[in-house]
């Protein structure tokens, strides 16, 4: 293939509609970080291992390493950027992150922010085992999860275990 | 790591889909899911010049129920089969392989068809259709449908009998009867929802007292294609289940026929371990929810 062949697209990210001309193997994550500059959501593997680079695809969480902006075409995508209420404020979830210490070096912590937030939306009050369950496709190599499931149980209302 | 550059088209039906299929042959892939493909484009074990995006197709995300079977779009997602409840009461083998598919950020990509496509020897869901004795539809646009059942249509490792112009369009799941019917599914992976070292299923069906009046059982991870034992699992048949020698001496004669690979991850020695221990749980386990299934009639 000689020429680069650009595809015509509008995601709307964030609630708000991007257009843009990209080549058909842009990953959905390079085209949020590359050409919207939205350098909240993380690289990591770039195949579907890690779980650094979730977001919400109509409401859902996905890799956006493993989907091609292409694809999202016409489809609505949430970041991390997008999951606070408004300007300066951070969501339930992101502040139990904050308060149960849910980030060391916080490579992770976008992936896991989506995950987390998708499974409150499904499951207001999960258990441990469905937190364990929601993020166990995102790789945390600091926090040893312990404090991730915290958060969650603190933002949900429920109590934390015996560790506390 | 980048997938090389490709032509991307998003037909608007199967018709069109077959028509570029027919026009592009090899040199064209279906993208459903893109949960195994796009991996893989990333690490340039496969360079497609066309990708057809499948994955909107709603003609391929048709269910039909009947009595006996359950017809299923092959482009239905993993995680809507996981949110159908009254599905899981029809096909309980297939709701106990979906909790170890992936993780919840895949199984909302990933679909069904697609995974029986790919026909990776540890993954679930091709596991739990041979255990059923599923059919498939294909299609094509020079040789139009075909049907056949699953046990022919996985042929090697990540290789399925799905000719370059065909789409995988639709599973037929056996429904069995409901009462005295019970499922199970459990495997080893290095981390949940990643592939499996080794996997094991087994559906079976008891009357009333515990006698059983059909199984079948398999393993994955431990051979080319994922494997089902139909005519050991035969033995069980008009046998009570609460005999766990019986089960051991099922999941070893089974074990036997498989030939595992050695790879960094496991031994074929510990794999073929795996099979037996898990193959024999997987019987216990779906003869006590077969068991269990009577006891909200009694």
């Amino acid at each position: 293939m000689s020429k680069i062949k650009l595809t015509s697209i509008a995601i709307k990210v964030n609630g708000v509609v991007r257009e843009a001309q990209v080549e058909p193997r842009t990953t959905l994550v390079d085209f949020l970080r590359d050409t919207l500059f939205l350098t909240g959501t993380h690289i990591g593997c770039e195949h579907g291992v890690c779980g650094a680079c979730s977001v919400l695809v109509d409401g859902d969480p996905v890799r956006s390493c493993c989907m091609f902006a292409v694809q999202a075409d016409g489809l609505s995508v949430t970041t991390v950027e997008g999951l606070a209420p408004e300007r300066g404020k951070l969501s339930a979830i992101q502040d139990a992150f904050c308060e149960k210490h849910a980030m060391q070096c916080g490579y992770c912590t976008p992936g896991m922010l989506i995950a987390c937030h998708a499974l409150v939306e499904r499951n207001p009050h999960p258990d441990e085992a469905a937190i364990r369950e929601a993020i166990s496709g995102n790789l945390c190599r600091c926090t040893g999860y312990q404090q991730i499931v915290d958060a969650v149980k603190h933002a949900t209302g429920a109590k934390s275990g015996a560790h506390d | 790591m980048k997938a090389a550059a490709f032509d991307y088209v998003r037909p608007d039906s199967l018709r069109e889909t077959l028509e570029l299929l027919e026009q592009h042959g090899d040199d064209a892939k279906l993208i459903a899911g893109g949960q195994s493909l796009v991996p893989m484009m990333a690490m340039r074990l496969t360079r497609p010049a066309l990708l057809i995006d499948i994955n909107r197709l709603a003609e391929l995300k048709n269910l039909k129920r009947s009595a006996g079977s359950i017809l299923m779009g092959a482009g239905t997602r993993q995680r809507s089969v996981e949110d159908d409840t009254a599905l899981h009461a029809q096909l309980p083998l297939v709701k106990c392989a979906l909790a170890w598919v992936g993780h919840a950020q895949t199984r909302n990509r990933g679909t069904v068809g697609g995974s029986l496509v790919h026909a990776d020897p540890s993954a679930e869901l091709p596991l739990a259709a041979l255990i059923l004795d599923a059919r498939l539809h294909l299609k094509s646009k020079a040789k139009g449908e075909r049907e056949l059942p699953v046990s022919e249509f996985f042929l090697g490792p990540m290789f399925s009998d799905t000719g370059a112009t065909e789409c995988l369009t639709a599973i037929e799941w056996p429904v069995w009867e409901r009462q005295g019917t019970g499922a199970a599914f459990d495997e080893v992976a290095i981390r949940h929802g990643d592939f499996a070292l080794a996997s094991a299923a087994a559906q079976v069906q008891v009357d009333a007292q515990g006698v059983c009046l059909r199984a079948n059982v398999g393993a994955g991870g431990v051979d080319g294609v994922p494997r089902a034992f139909p005519a050991i699992a035969e033995r069980l048949v008009g046998q009570r289940l609460d005999n766990d020698d019986l089960l051991r001496s099922v999941a070893v004669d089974a074990t036997a026929t498989c030939e595992p690979g050695n790879d960094p991850h496991a031994s074929a020695e510990y794999r073929r371990h795996l099979a037996t221990v898990l193959m024999e749980r997987v019987l216990r386990q779906a003869a006590w929810a077969a068991a269990a299934s009577f006891e909200g009639s009694k």
